[in-house]
This record gives structure tokens, sequence and C-alpha cells, in this order.
């Protein structure tokens, strides 16, 4: 008996698409319920921050960088700053780094949070869970409001520091969150770790191998959950993070669930990072005196770091001037999608929406 | 820490392999000939050689006489890093090989370079403009783009 085969289907995913988190087009191909082939179609909210930073000055292009990655500007900020920084050999005070280093550690809590509660949001378990996420989430916000007065786009961060000392309440509040956390973890972990529909449609789903993953140029959690174990924060450590102690969590199939778990067990990680941080501050100066048009020497750079997505860099190249000559964005969320086609060959729709899903991209950041 | 090899070393490295495959090189990149590319990214990524596995970043600079494609290479399991350089003459019809073949990565980041910057990659299997539409006039992040 022969397997009855039928024509194939092209259809349209997107670009208005509630599981796209944001304006993203796949056009998907599918035999019967089988996806046979997958195009991404990007672009809808390019707004040509590359080519805007080479007519902005320095300090000014901060701002650019927050509408990138929407949902986790302070690490945008970070990676930023450290090129210009690395550039034009500006010195950044220890209490400024501390600082960094914690907001951009509470960054990646709240990223990893919308990760997980959209994860759940695709599954079908709708609004419910996005909102214990987003509860959490909003804590987070409230710190930055402190810190800088702004919730997402923060621009909070300048070469040679940051903008200005967290104020004397924003420790407290700090201190009651992070003694908070780990049990508000437990009870998300609670309603999804070993939740039986969560296993069923994520174990196995998805799978992205580790030679795969490193060839095709995913970075952060994804690459991490095919068992690489690739952080830049301690392969190549910046700011103070060679003064704290933290593990790299790793999965072990590089499947959907994997994600999931990596990104969880890095939020505890962060909570670990943070408290560290909180202890060996000392009071100082937050930010080295810089002009405000910074002119770095003619010469270019290379800079990353481990944002929540993966590893932001920027390639930074100068001609003297008040602005970049080049500026150009190593955006995770982009090259993550590269093995999209391979993940979701021979997968139903269903699955490529969690697929999708767990890769976590944010299109702020894809169509830059 | 991440050990950054300095363009001298890295030209030391390919020209065992290869002779004639880098022009020069300073401390921070080594050129390379553009028609040499694709073999020189081959030696680079040879696992039981150089093991560059990770390709972080392809990048495009306009200077105007001539294009600049950078490549800012990784190996994870050395956690090494290194820079290759390949000068792009002509402002028509630049072109270079495409190394997608070599590592995925590069399949999305050199439709970018095509998109924004218009240099032809040879041999890439969907040279298509990515984040702006089909029949789009000009390549933006050029210095003579006129908006």
């Amino acid at each position: 008996m022969s397997t009855i085969r039928t024509e194939p289907v092209t259809i349209n995913l997107g670009p208005q698409h509630p599981s796209t988190h944001g304006v993203f087009r796949l056009r998907v191909t599918f035999d019967g319920e089988e996806i046979i082939d997958v195009e991404p179609v990007f672009g809808y909210l390019h707004r040509g921050t590359e080519k805007l930073a080479e007519s902005r000055n320095y300090v000014q292009i901060v701002t650019l960088t927050d509408r990138m990655d929407y949902v986790a500007s302070m690490s945008n900020n970070l990676a930023y700053v450290r090129t210009v920084e690395k550039l034009a050999g500006i010195d950044v005070p220890e209490r400024a780094q501390y600082i960094r280093v914690i907001s951009v550690e509470l960054q990646r809590i709240a990223s990893h949070l919308m990760a997980t509660g959209f994860l759940l949001n695709d599954l079908g378990a709708l609004a419910t869970p996005l909102v214990y996420c987003f509860r959490e989430r909003e804590r987070i916000l409230d710190l930055f409001e402190m810190l800088c007065g702004a919730r997402i786009t923060l621009s909070y961060m300048r070469p040679g520091g940051v903008f200005q000392d967290a104020p004397d309440d924003f420790w407290n509040s700090l201190n009651t969150l992070i003694s908070d956390f780990p049990n508000y973890l437990d009870e998300l972990e609670s309603l999804i770790t070993t939740n039986e529909i969560v296993l069923a449609r994520t174990i196995g789903v998805g799978l992205l191998s580790d030679t795969q993953a490193v060839d095709s140029g995913v970075t952060g959690p994804v690459l991490r959950a095919a068992s690489v174990k690739w952080d830049l924060r301690k392969a190549n450590p910046y700011e103070v993070y060679d003064r704290v102690k933290f593990d790299v969590p790793i999965g072990n199939s590089g499947d959907t669930y994997d994600r999931y778990y990596v990104r969880l067990q890095e939020m505890r990680e962060s909570i670990k990072i943070i408290s560290q941080c909180i202890e060996q501050i000392e009071p100082g100066p937050v930010r080295t005196e810089t002009p405000y048009f910074i002119r770095p020497p003619v010469g270019e750079t290379y800079s990353s770091v481990e944002g929540p997505k993966g590893e932001l860099g920027f390639y930074m190249v100068s001609d003297g001037g008040i602005s970049p000559y080049r500026c150009k964005v190593r955006a995770p969320s982009f090259i993550n999608l590269t093995p999209l086609k391979d993940m979701l060959t021979g997968w139903k729709m269903g699955d490529l929406i969690i697929i999708l899903g767990s890769i976590d991209i944010v299109l702020g950041e894809v169509d830059r | 820490m991440t050990k950054i090899i300095t363009g001298d070393e890295i030209s030391k490295s390919i020209g065992d392999a290869s002779k004639d495959a880098v022009l020069y090189s300073d401390e921070t990149a080594a050129w390379v000939p553009l028609e040499k590319i694709h073999e020189v990214c081959e030696i680079l990524k040879d696992p039981d050689g150089l093991d560059y596995s990770f390709l972080t970043a392809i990048s495009a600079v306009d200077y105007i006489e001539y294009f600049e494609v950078v490549y800012h290479l990784a190996s994870l399991r050395k956690n090494q890093s290194c820079v290759i350089k390949v000068k792009c003459n002509g402002r028509e019809n630049p072109s270079i090989d495409s190394v997608s073949d070599i590592w995925q990565a590069a399949d999305l980041q050199e439709r970018e370079i095509w998109d924004l910057m218009g240099i032809e990659f040879k041999n890439h299997p969907n040279l298509k403009r990515i984040l702006l539409w089909e029949g789009f006039d000009g390549h933006p992040l050029r210095k003579d783009f006129i908006g």
C-alpha cells in the first residue's frame, strides 16, 4: 500500500500573529500537517539603526541601543558603552561596574521571565502563567524606575559609568526582591517544570545538536541548551564577573524543554550574582568625567557581552570624529534564527509556534 | 579570558598550511586576498588544526575606495579569537566568495551585507534582500547612499 501524499501548501504565518512576538513573517510549506520548508521574512521593524548611528554622537547612540532588544535595554546599553570605552580608552569606576552588573542581571531575569511566560502562552496556557511572570517582572521594572526614571527604554549607562548613583530606597527594594525571588521561582517551577502537558509538548521537540548549534552561530540559552558550555561571562569575564561565583547551566539534548529549563536555572544564577555584588559593592564615584563629544582615536574594535538572548556585540570603526564611521551590531536574536529551518522541518504547526517561542527572539533586534 | 590571537600570529599559522594566503598583517588582523578567502576559511575551520569552529560575526565597512569585509572568528574549545579581513574593490559590482558552506552562521549575515552594503556573495544558496524589500533602490549603509 502506498502512502497517500498531498499537494504541498504554502501559508504565511504573520507578519501580524500573536506568537511571532512582533512583526515577523514565516512562509511555511506544509505537506499535509508536516512542515517541509520554512522561509523567514524579516524587515518589518527595520529602522536603520546602524545608519542612524553614523550621524549621531557617541552619547546619543545609547538611546538607539535601547530600541533594539526592547525587553533587555540594559544589556544593549552595556554592550554599547563597553565598546565605546574600549575604543576611546575610558576607565570605569568600580562602583559603576558593580551597579552595571546588578542592573544587567536584573534585566536578564526580566527578559527570561518574559521568554518563559510567552512560551507558556504559545503552548496554549493563555495568559495565566504569563501574568505570574509579569508580576515579578514588574518589580524589576520598578527598580529600574528608581535607577533612571524609565522602565523599558532605560538609557541608564553612559560611556564612563552610569548616569547616576542608585538611590538609597533602591537597595532596600533590591534586598527584598532578592530574598523573595528563589521562592517565587520555586512557585513558577511547580507550575511548569513537571507539568505533564508541558513535558509532552516540549521534550524532544525542535532538537538542535551541539555541532549544528556552534556551526550556525547561535549563542545564549539556545546554545547552552544544546550542551555547549559557552558563556562570555565565564569565557571572557568583563566588568566584575571574575569576582563573583556562579554556574553556567547547560541542557543535555537541545530540545525546547532544555531551552526553557536553562533559562529558569540562569535566573537562579543571576540572583546569586546580584547578592554577591550587593555584598562587595563599596561607596565611590559612578562615572568618569568624559566630554559630551567623545572623539575616540582612529581605529576599530569589537566588544561583546552575554546578553539574555546571546552574544551581543558591537563592531565600531572610528575616524577620529564625534560619531562612529561604522557601528555594526552583532544581534543575537537575528543570528539565532539561522538554524530555524532545520529545527522546524518535519514538525507540525503547533510545534512550530513553541519552537519559535523557545528561541526567544525580539523583533526590534532582529530587524534593527 | 579569551585569548586574542594577533593578525601576525594567525597569518603565520595560515602560512604554514597555504603559502601566499595572507597579503599582510598587523596587531589587529590579517588581510587575505579576495580570491583566497574561501580557502583560508577552510583552513581556519579545520577541527584538527586551528579549530575556529564559531563564526562570531561578518561585518562590512565602506571606505569609499574599497569595501572591507571583516570576519570575527572564535574557537570555543581553545577560547581564542582572531580577525580576518578582505579588501573588496570596485563600487559597481563588488563580489566575494560566500563562506556559508563552511559556517552556516554566515547565511543570514551575508544576506544582510548584500542587502545593506551591496557586496555580492558568490555561491550563496539564497542571496536575496533580507531587511529591505526586493526592488529597493540602492544599499543604504554605503557612504554615498542618498535616502
